[in-house]
């Protein structure tokens, strides 16, 4: 078989991409705390420790709480945005969409410099909720930018001849908009829940005492002992990554075929 | 059917979009039962018009009533009218039973009565046993019957039709064509159609508004339309029409004398003149109304020399277009194959019959 350049370059772009997480599960099951080839043996002993430590499990909890509601409160606002936007017009239109769209390209230190200092001038204490008003904050624009595509794609007519069987224009929203649109609802909930999830500086900022997955593994990165057992932790998380991905896929999927759609692209 | 009574009036109708002005003084009466059709060009307000009937486009001035009842300040979800839209808008999430019962749900009855209307509907409109199937997989027919169900079983008192056969392919649309109008009579609804299909108008309606640029051109039954188009854009937009410079030469009570090219000096009646006037003097006919004679064929009428200039076979027709008497422009005139009719090749001198009668005078 002859390989072309650009097969090759495909290949080890791929390499390159992957490599680093494969590794993870390795050492996740590897006998031994240092990080180095040739491998010791099979144990379950890290993804024991991890189950066992409490401040892990306690950052494991916030994360989870923080993920689920920032993820809930940027996709309600998203959806009323979005509704705003590809249905409605208003005077400011275009300023207002960018000042929403925003954060999408601030960079996170500045959104999380400036929250801290707006909250501790406003006395509020920090806990796991304004972690989730910033994770929120950030995580809008992109429920938005899901739910315009899911929202836009809706036929208008759809909406009228509910209206004209004889709903409100609450119950059409209801009855029809939200069935038609809930694949956009459940990738815009997934999408805000994994960008929470991962997120470092904002949680770093504004949780006070309180830890959350990333800010945990940063703070044990400096114990190497403890590095076997963030490896495992890894392990569970690719897991769990390629689950919610699945997730999302099937209901994408199912969305088009009920909605009589081409399937033109997705993640999987 | 003219002493029926008014089902939806609209009174000087204005509708401004920022600048654009979309309806220029609309005012005209459909009446209960009738089959109303609002046919024009792209862009001429029909769809505008038909959507202030059911609600979706507010007016900037005049009035809209239906049954006599002033529609100003009443939302769509409470007129007592119903649509077909042009995409149908069949609900995809939903079945095709749970689409047509959607209007119902607020409706006091039972389940069971609702189920048994809903499959007397579908039977109505050829859909019997499609109940359970899902919606998102019907074809375009299909869908149109479950978007007539839907809309039918509210029982309204006016059906709105935006354009529903403009997706289907040619023998589906004729086909349901002939199905809405018997449903129309059978069930005895208004119903309000907007078509820019000028055939699809002629075939169904009792009663067509030709509407140009936000205005109503002309309001009349299909015959009195194509028989006598009030003006030269109306007759070109609904059929074909010759049309042949004239000038006027003489008016008496008894008729005008006009000199035609290509035919001579002729005397109109007063009913052969068209109402609107757009300036220039012309005389027009139907493509059918003049008959290219066979050899030693004769005619009641007059005959006119003419010079076949162009032969189109359509099967059963054949379109000639012919010079007359060395005329500034040449005329269209179809003629049927019938059995035994030899086709004139082009270049041919032939004899050409014409009826004064079928003259209509634009000025």
């Amino acid at each position: 078989m002859k390989v072309s350049g650009l097969k090759c370059y495909a290949y080890l772009y791929l390499l390159f991409l992957y490599a680093p997480i494969l590794l993870l599960p390795i050492f996740a099951f590897n006998d031994g705390t240092v990080i180095a080839f040739p491998l010791k043996g099979v144990t379950f002993e890290w993804f024991g420790q991890m189950w066992e430590n409490e401040t892990l499990r306690r950052a494991l909890t916030n994360s989870l709480i923080i993920g689920t509601s920032s993820a809930v409160l940027a996709t309600i606002l998203g959806l009323f945005a979005a509704r705003a936007t590809t249905r409605y017009r208003f005077p400011g239109k275009g300023p207002i969409t960018a000042l929403i769209m925003l954060p999408l390209v601030l960079p996170e230190i500045m959104v999380g410099s400036s929250l801290l200092i707006v909250l501790l001038g406003l006395g509020v204490d920090l806990s796991i909720v304004t972690v989730i008003l910033g994770h929120a904050l950030i995580a809008t624009p992109f429920c938005i930018a899901l739910l315009s595509t899911a929202l836009g794609s809706l036929d208008r007519s759809l909406e009228e001849a509910a209206l004209d069987l004889g709903e409100t224009k609450w119950s059409t929203f209801w009855l029809v908009i939200l069935p038609l649109v809930m694949p956009g609802i459940i990738s815009s909930l997934l999408i805000g829940f994994v960008i929470s999830m991962d997120e470092f500086i904002i949680a770093f900022f504004l949780a006070g005492n309180e830890p959350t997955l990333p800010t945990y593994i940063f703070s044990q990165l400096r114990f190497p002992k403890a590095i076997p057992m963030i490896m495992a932790l890894g392990t569970c998380l690719v897991v769990l990554s390629v689950v919610l991905l699945t997730i999302a896929e099937y209901f994408r999927r199912s969305g088009l075929a009920r909605a009589g759609l081409k399937d033109t692209g997705g993640f999987l | 059917m003219s002493d029926r009574k008014p089902m939806i009036e609209f009174n000087d109708i204005q509708k401004f979009y920022g600048e654009y002005h979309a309806l220029r003084g609309i005012t005209a009466t459909i009446r209960e039962g009738e089959f109303f059709s609002l046919l024009g060009p792209s862009g001429c307000g029909k769809t505008t018009l038909l959507r202030t009937i059911a609600g979706f486009e507010d007016i900037s001035s005049g009035a809209v009533l239906i049954d006599g009842h002033d529609m100003a300040q009443v939302p769509p979800n409470k007129r007592s009218t119903n649509m077909v839209f042009q995409s149908y808008a069949i609900f995809p999430h939903l079945t095709v039973a749970q689409n047509v019962t959607f209007g119902l749900r607020r409706d006091p009855r039972t389940k069971a009565e609702k189920a048994g209307l809903v499959e007397d509907m579908l039977g109505k409109v050829g859909l019997a046993g499609y109940g359970k199937r899902a919606a998102h997989a019907l074809s375009g027919g299909q869908r149109q019957r479950v978007a007539l169900a839907r809309a039918l079983i509210l029982k309204p008192k006016v059906l709105l039709l935006d354009e529903p056969m403009s997706a289907l392919d040619r023998k589906i649309r004729e086909q349901m064509q002939v199905e809405l109008i018997k449903l129309q009579r059978d069930l005895g609804i208004t119903f309000v159609l907007v078509t820019h299909d000028q055939e699809e108008a002629l075939v169904m309606s009792d009663r067509i508004a030709v509407m140009f640029e936000g205005e109503i051109a002309q309001l009349d039954d299909p015959e009195t339309l194509y028989r006598k188009p009030a003006s030269r854009r109306v007759a070109e937009f609904i059929g074909a029409m010759n049309f042949l410079d004239a000038e006027v030469i003489g008016q008496a009570d008894d008729g005008i004398t006009v000199v035609v090219d290509g035919l001579g000096q002729v005397v109109l009646s007063h009913s052969q003149v068209s109402t609107a006037h757009d300036g220039t003097v012309a005389v027009g006919f139907r493509p059918e109304t003049m008959t290219i004679l066979q050899d030693g064929q004769t005619s009641d009428g007059l005959e006119t020399l003419g010079v076949i200039e162009e032969v189109v076979y359509y099967g059963d027709m054949t379109y000639y277009d012919v010079r007359l008497n060395n005329g500034k422009r040449s005329v269209r005139i179809s003629m049927r194959n019938l059995f035994g009719r030899t086709i004139p090749d082009i270049g041919a001198n032939v004899r050409v019959a014409w009826s004064p009668g079928a003259l209509i005078l634009f000025q």
